[in-house]
């Protein structure tokens, strides 16, 4: 007997994958569904935030629904080290980061998959939208048919090896056709909105980072909350006190609190000056990027690549040219100037559909 | 395929008498039990009927029991009730492998200023008497110890314990919940004060449950609002339920004896085989073997393999086992009662319990051994160098 794990958060896009598979599992294939306890929400009113207690109970009546046994993993721990530490290590570095990429790379399709080999289970489903296709080189990762819901870009680190043993049956689906399918089912979930807010932050990032180093003094024993940063111009000229330098984001406007001519935007944040570094808007325009930590989804070209880069989920996508260096360290030029290069944030390669792979953003060019 | 049920000290599947008896008040008939009218009349019967069976298999009272909704309604009662009755904060004696209703009540009681002394079991899955009596005192308020253990199902010294506190004047709480209808249970041999008992464990239905009071032991209701159980519990009683409550207790007490013989064999079935079906050293190690403890319940470690999944796998093989406790979240923590005997995390979060009930099947019991035999041999191969769990 074969055996596929359904990585259930209580939503609707997983509960509908679940629903899906249960219903589709051919002769000899057995369905479970898995919930990773990934965060203590105890106090919390946690619904619709993902993995919440609410939720895993969701996720349990849904298995039900579904007619599959429903089992909940506890993970705090690695999730604690391999997402929320860094988050909070990104923000007081001055980036801006992007827990989900983490997530996924290492809790959902690293870990999960690692445990549900233990349980026997030696595929994982989720309810992502991105495509696996068969490709000359092993399996690619492609962008979900419903490109408004395409989640291919947190999914950029996963090796062939992982999306071999994956299931995305919802990236050749629309968001419309799944609540669809939650409503004809009758799923407790169908009414379900989107979740889109840092799972395991309730209230403001950035008070969320002040309480972690606060309730942590031992790991961040040389961060100096709430201490003011300076405001100075790409010239060094000090234009003023600004709040703590982790409260701001690179291409943030509102709340400088500075009198100008023209609006300023913050272009880069420097920790050990503790500076902020703000300016007009053009400036915000970068004509390329450095990253590390290269990952290609495939075996890596020898050579620099032409191919269209992603430099945030939401972003539209430039061509650009990709220049691979030593030790995973990568240098991007775009065609045509950027704005909002943040630091922390993954840059994704596409060529049409396929993820080729991606970077994180270090800095500007 | 027909799925095995081994997790009987979880709850149990209903007796068909108790069954029987519940079925008119879920459909003929109906009636609450303080109404003056007929329906009430009968609803009245039905519970105080339940009440007298619940006192017989106890060696009690009728009077003396008073219906809850739960084990833990029950023990939490005793507790908060001890402490309405002081005019002080006093202390308290329990043990460290208590159930959950019992620890956390007292640590809510130690919250408002209340010593607590938690008497560790030993290896063997016992607390030694002695120790729980070296550690009562002057203001000691209240001494409670459970009568089998929920997880390994070992008996503790209730009798002897309960001797010294009665000389000293302190009463003593026994949680009998595990034990009843499993072994004789007698209110007088035993010479507590308080003994709690719930149906689901011994193939009655979930929702009902009773505290003992012997006859001249005061008890106060912690829920207010209705006259009901002689101002001892208020609350509409669950007529259904308790119905059901007593019948299973009429069963318990007409098959008591056939039921120890037919759980122990159960039990000593899986408990003799299991040696040649995990072979190897380190094996699998069975608890508490050589101490006094209920006939349905098997407590073993299987070295390096990881008890959770190990759980998950049987389940999908189809046979339902537990780890320890089960908790509310539906996740694993490493037993509490097996930390307090002194095993190690590791060996605790490798620890599987198996009880056994009246409707188990001999051949289930081989079908189990099959099942584990393969399962542990395939989570070996998939982790062959397991660590059971990131410290």
């Amino acid at each position: 007997m074969s055996l596929t794990a359904v990585a259930m958060s209580g939503g609707l896009d997983s509960s509908v994958t679940a629903w899906l598979l249960a219903r589709q599992a051919p002769e000899g294939r057995s369905v479970i569904g898995l919930s990773m306890l990934l965060w203590d929400h105890s106090g919390v009113e946690a619904h619709g935030r993902c993995c919440g207690a609410l939720d895993l109970g969701d996720a349990r009546r849904v298995a039900q629904q579904a007619g599959i046994p429903h089992y909940t993993l506890r993970m705090d721990e690695e999730f604690r080290q391999k997402v929320v530490d860094p988050f909070v290590e990104d923000y007081l570095a001055g980036r801006t980061p992007s827990p989900c990429v983490r997530c996924n790379t290492w809790i959902k399709f690293d870990l999960l998959l690692e445990r549900a080999r233990r349980l026997g289970a030696e595929r994982v489903a989720t309810g992502h939208y991105a495509r696996i296709l068969d490709g000359p080189e092993g399996p690619e990762l492609h962008t979900a048919v419903d490109a408004g819901k395409d989640q291919s870009y947190y999914l950029f680190e996963l090796t062939q090896e992982q999306l071999a043993a994956s299931d995305f049956p919802l990236g050749e689906m629309t968001k419309r056709q799944v609540r669809e399918i939650a409503c004809e089912a009758g799923l407790v979930v169908a009414g379900k909105g989107e979740s889109m807010e840092v799972c395991f932050v309730s209230g403001g990032v950035r008070e969320f980072v002040e309480a972690q180093v606060a309730e942590h003094p031992d790991r961040y024993a040389e961060v100096a909350l709430a201490a003011p940063s300076r405001l100075v111009d790409t010239g060094g000229r000090e234009l003023g006190e600004g709040q703590p330098f982790y409260r701001y984001t690179v291409g943030q406007r509102r709340g400088l609190g500075l009198a100008a001519k023209s609006p300023l935007f913050v272009l880069a944040i420097e920790p050990e000056e503790n500076r902020v570094v703000v300016g007009e808007e053009r400036e915000l325009l970068a004509p390329g990027l450095s990253g590390e930590r290269l990952h290609w989804s495939g075996p890596a070209p020898k050579d620099a690549i032409e191919a269209t880069v992603k430099i945030r989920s939401r972003h539209p996508g430039v061509a650009a040219r990709i220049r691979p260096l030593e030790k995973g360290k990568v240098e991007i030029d775009f065609a045509e100037p950027q704005r909002g290069v943040t630091p922390g944030q993954a840059a994704v390669f596409y060529r049409g559909t396929r993820v080729l792979g991606g970077c994180w953003i270090q800095g500007r060019l | 395929m027909a799925f095995v049920y081994l997790d009987n000290n979880a709850t149990t599947p209903l007796h068909p008498r108790a069954r029987e008896a519940m079925l008119p008040w879920l459909g003929e008939t109906h009636g609450n039990p303080s109404s003056i009218h007929r329906f009430g009349q009968a609803a009245r019967n039905a519970v105080e009927e339940a009440r007298e069976r619940v006192a017989a298999l106890l060696g009690a009272r009728a009077p003396e029991v008073v219906f809850t909704a739960s084990g833990t309604e029950a023990n939490n009662a005793v507790l908060f009730h001890v402490e309405a009755k002081a005019d002080r904060p006093g202390h308290l004696v329990i043990t460290a492998f208590e159930h959950p209703s019992i620890r956390e009540a007292a640590a809510r009681l130690a919250e408002r200023g209340w010593e607590v002394t938690r008497v560790s079991p030993g290896e063997d899955g016992v607390v030694p008497a002695a120790k729980m009596i070296d550690a009562l005192r002057p203001d000691t308020r209240l001494a409670t110890l459970m009568l089998a253990n929920n997880e390994v199902g070992t008996l503790q010294p209730v009798a002897e314990v309960a001797a010294a506190c009665r000389r000293r004047g302190i009463p003593v709480l026994c949680d009998a919940v595990q034990a009843v209808g499993k072994i004789p249970v007698d209110v007088d041999d035993l010479g507590v004060d308080y003994l709690t008992v719930g149906a689901h464990k011994f193939h009655g239905p979930l929702g009902a449950a009773a505290l003992w009071v012997r006859k001249g032991v005061e008890i106060t209701s912690y829920l207010v609002g209705g006259g009901q159980e002689r101002r001892r519990r208020a609350g509409t009683e669950n007529v259904a339920a308790l119905a059901g409550f007593g019948e299973a207790a009429a069963a318990a007490a007409d098959e008591l004896a056939e039921r120890r013989t037919f759980l122990a064999g159960l039990r000593d079935r899986f408990e003799s085989e299991l040696p040649q079906r995990l072979p190897g050293t380190p094996g699998a190690v069975l608890h508490c073997t050589g101490s006094p403890r209920l006939p349905n319940t098997s407590h073993l470690a299987v070295s390096g393999v990881e008890g959770e999944s190990l759980l998950i796998r049987l389940d999908v093989a189809g046979f339902a086992v537990s780890t320890g406790s089960a908790c509310s979240s539906g996740t694993v923590e490493p037993s509490k009662t097996l930390l307090a005997m002194g095993l190690s995390r590791e060996e605790a979060l490798s620890s599987l319990r198996v009880s056994f009930g009246m409707m188990n099947r001999p051949e289930e019991v081989d079908r189990f051994l099959d099942a584990l035999a393969r399962e542990v041999a395939e989570l070996r191969r998939v982790m062959p160098h397991s660590i059971v769990e990131v410290a």
